[in-house]
């Protein structure tokens, strides 16, 4: 049965396969470490350059993917040292790794988010080898009903966030769902806010989203330190380099939860990092965070993104090499470079073409231990990106966004709305909103919307369509635990056993 | 850092051997030649893009590989202002373009340019519209389903990877209307792209889905979808040969989707002609067409004045369409 993973490292571990992981790991972690250009743009950059060289079908999808993996292992830098996210699966990162790097642990952070990334992606290695045909089965039972009940169910999830001040949070989650909205309705074509500018039909781009939200908000902001003397956020001293082990195992439970949560996001088509990232990182502060410390710079409010995101990206495989369906945006970038090799995904695939399916697959396995060896000594270097002075970190952050986008859109409507989106998010951080909740509301609204429209859609309107099946009546109740029981629970308990600590200490410490 | 400097001084180095032979170049005729896919890297545009540029550089027709940028924004419209408005006599540009392009001209989506601003150049190829339903699906033909349609048309949910009015949805609307049954009472489902559309269909969430032959190759291979009828004016051949067109079971449609080019409005004749040229000839060599079968498509060869005047007479027919659909406001 596994004839085709034997082989396959067969294929991989060819001197020319072994170092093409190698090259793409490097490119790809260097690709997501830039903002703006994610593993989308690195891989249809290299792709036409893959099939002029005359690379071997198994060979440039061998340097494809490792530049995919790496890229979800390079978002996280910048997230980290400068709270600016590399690319959309990176943005929970910021939440508790911009803190950590902040009070000086910006090595450990990197080495600990190089760990999780490990352990996320091989826990949906291991599943896509395992199950992979299976759970191509389930990935399809989610219709358009069900996306919705999950997007409720994210949604109630975010209710955790809200923490300090529930109602920016709420405010910021709406910000963003209109933010959303811009751009051709998805279902009937009619156009909304879009003043009559071609440059909005598509709606507001995902990656001038964040560069303008973080990026340029954070210039901004750092622009206005500039000329404090008391600068109360100054350069950390980088303190030790190198994460402990004794930190790396407290953070096993939320690796292990996130990665599957991550893998289990990442089969569904239409689902992403970004996604998996937030899902993952809410869970974990609902089980985790007794003492409130996510968000002031947790080792496990970091662990769980990274492991999350890696994960997802591994699994969004899964439909792509059994159905011939892709997971996600850049499988679907992946799924044209092997239509060029006139290899068809799918079902087909893994009988057909074995040594291309078993050596993508090997090659996986191999490029995580590449990326895990590669970033954990680099750590170190890395962080002293925050040593830079600001005089030159702050243009050179500019000039990435600036190029970023441009490359992108090849016009300069994106770069002014990249503006006005980072004066905007400027205006919300010193109003004191958190950013994430924008972002979620963005990528979460958008999908709600049209999963309820198509579902209606293919029901001629009848409601009764969203709580048909088993699973969104399972994820409508999760939905509703999760809003209600955090509230419930504590009094129940207290009435019953009123000498005992509320809350159920689950697993982990 | 020190790997980004090094990599500069090198890019740097680059550029000017590449200025140097460019200089040298000045008297050879081909220069350097671009193509604009009006959408993200990886979609339909950019493999029309990829068609033209791997397709000339393997024959030896341009000497320098041709550049291909994205632009998207506005399904496309966002390229045609620009090369209407910026770029418009380049000779040395084509614009990757679709039925889908058509389409949105005929409703008036590209804003102030109409149909005829720009110069349509030729198409490298054609893929056909089909109509297809679940292996375990009720209908084995047309005749079954539209009969099922016409009497519950809500029970019978369509989908595919475009919006209301856009060819994906042209492919249900006008197989309905050949059935006489009215499009508007359709229950049509607009998904991101032809993957969501077939995943959807695989996990009972639609029962017709209405894609493009190309991209059900593998899953006609595993048998797990049935093709109820291809859009094409005759039987294709190779793995689709089994699948009858509309045309025989009765039904008056036909939905090619031909992968072309434009050109800016004022490019001049000699520029014109000569990629119109360019294109014939790539069309009928042996290595292109292995190419093309690669990207599932199907021949098609109408370069020039020729292609021009069918692609206005196809946005013509659109309007029409569009109108009768009652798509138009």
């Amino acid at each position: 049965m596994f004839d085709f993973l034997i082989h396959g490292f067969g294929v991989a571990l060819t001197p020319l396969n072994l170092g093409l992981a190698f090259l793409g790991a490097l490119l790809g972690t260097m690709f997501g470490a830039l903002p703006g250009i994610g593993p989308i743009n690195g891989i249809a950059i290299l792709m036409p350059l893959a099939y002029t060289l005359g690379l071997p079908a198994e060979s440039a999808l061998i340097l494809l993917a490792a530049i995919y993996t790496g890229a979800e292992y390079g978002g996280r830098m910048s997230s980290i040292l400068l709270n600016v996210p590399g690319d959309a699966g990176a943005v929970m990162t910021t939440l508790d790794g911009h803190p950590l790097a902040k009070k000086g642990l910006a090595g450990p952070a990197l080495g600990l988010s190089a760990v999780s990334s490990f352990v996320g992606a091989t826990i949906a290695i291991l599943g896509l080898t395992l199950f992979a045909p299976l759970l191509a089965e389930v990935a399809v039972m989610f219709g358009p009903a069900e996306f919705f009940a999950l997007m409720i169910f994210a949604f109630a999830s975010m209710s955790v966030m809200m923490g300090k001040d529930p109602i920016k949070t709420a405010i910021g989650a709406v910000l963003g769902i209109l933010i959303g909205t811009v751009g051709v309705d998805s279902s009937t074509g009619v156009m909304r806010y879009t003043f009559g500018m071609p440059e909005l039909y598509d709606g507001i781009d995902f990656v001038v989203m964040i560069i303008g939200l973080f990026a340029i908000s954070e210039i901004l902001l750092m622009l206005e330190h500039a000329n404090r003397q008391d600068d109360e956020d100054d350069i950390p001293p980088l303190g030790r380099v190198f994460i402990s082990l004794k930190e790396v195992l407290a953070c096993k439970g939320a690796m292990v939860r996130s990665g599957l949560i991550g893998f289990i996001i990442g089969i569904l088509p239409g689902t992403g990092a970004s996604v998996g990232g937030a899902v993952s990182y809410t869970t974990e502060k609902r089980i985790s965070d007794k003492d409130g410390t996510f968000g002031t710079g947790d080792m496990r409010g970091l662990a769980a993104p990274e492991a999350a995101n890696n994960a997802s990206a591994a699994g969004s495989f899964v439909p792509m090499l059994t159905l011939g369906i892709p997971g996600s945006g850049t499988t679907a970038v992946l799924l044209g470079a092997l239509m060029l090799y006139n290899i068809t995904p799918g079902p087909m695939m893994f009988s057909e073409r074995p040594e291309v399916a078993g050596g993508l697959i090997a090659s996986l396995y191999i490029g995580n231990v590449v990326l895990l060896a590669l970033n954990l000594p680099l750590a170190g270097v890395f962080a002293r990106i925050l040593t830079i002075p600001r005089w030159v970190l702050v243009p050179g952050i500019a000039i990435l966004s600036f190029v970023g986008v441009y490359q992108l859109h090849s016009d300069l409507t994106a770069i002014f709305l990249m503006l006005i989106i980072g004066v905007f998010g400027y205006l919300l951080r010193k109003l004191g909103f958190s950013l994430a909740p924008v972002i979620l509301g963005y990528v979460l609204g958008g999908l709600m919307e049209q999963n309820l429209r198509r579902a209606l859609s293919a029901s001629g309107g009848d409601i009764d369509i969203l709580w048909r099946s088993g699973i969104s009546i399972g994820l409508w109740i999760a939905a509703a635990a999760l809003l209600v029981l955090p509230w419930l629970l504590p009094k129940l308990i207290t009435k019953l056993q009123p000498s005992n600590r509320p809350m159920a200490q689950v697993e982990d410490d | 850092m020190k790997i980004n400097k090094a990599f500069h001084q090198y890019a740097g180095m680059l550029t000017l051997i590449g200025g140097a032979l460019a200089a040298g170049n000045v008297h050879a005729q081909s220069e350097a030649t671009e193509c604009i896919a009006p959408a993200k890297p990886g979609g339909g545009y950019d493999l029309t893009c990829r068609l033209a540029a791997n397709g000339l550089e393997e024959t030896g027709m341009i000497d320098q590989p041709m550049a291909v940028s994205y632009m998207p924004g506005g399904i496309g419209a966002v390229a045609y202002n620009h090369v209407n408005g910026v770029r418009n006599d380049d000779p040395n540009l084509i614009v990757a373009a679709s039925t889908g392009a058509a389409v949105n001209l005929a409703l008036e989506k590209f804003g102030e340019y109409e149909a005829d601003a720009v110069r349509w150049l030729g198409a490298l190829g054609v893929d056909y519209g089909a109509i297809v339903v679940k292996d375990d699906a009720p209908w084995e033909n047309l005749d079954e389903l539209m009969e099922d349609l016409s009497d519950s048309p809500d029970d019978i949910a369509f989908g595919a990877g475009g919006t209301v009015g856009s060819q994906d949805w042209m492919k249900a609307a006008l197989t309905a209307k050949s059935a006489d049954i009215d499009p508007k009472s359709l229950n049509y489902v607009a998904f991101e792209g032809g993957g969501e559309a077939l995943a959807a269909l695989l996990g009972d969430h639609i029962q017709v889905f209405t894609g493009d032959l190309s991209e059900l190759k593998s899953q006609l291979e595993s048998g797990k979808i049935r093709v109820l009828a291809s859009l094409s004016e005759e039987r294709m051949e190779g793995p689709y040969a089994d699948i009858p067109t509309a045309e025989e079971q009765g039904y008056d449609v036909q939905w090619p989707i031909w992968r072309g080019y434009y050109m800016g409005p004022n490019v001049d004749d000699e520029a014109y002609e000569a990629w119109a040229e360019r294109l014939s000839e790539l069309s009928k060599s042996d290595e292109f067409s292995q190419l093309r079968e690669d990207r599932g498509l199907f021949p098609m060869s109408r370069f020039g004045d020729d292609f021009n005047d069918y692609v206005l007479e196809q946005v013509e027919t659109f309007e029409s369409l569009a109108d009768e659909v009652g798509l138009k406001q």
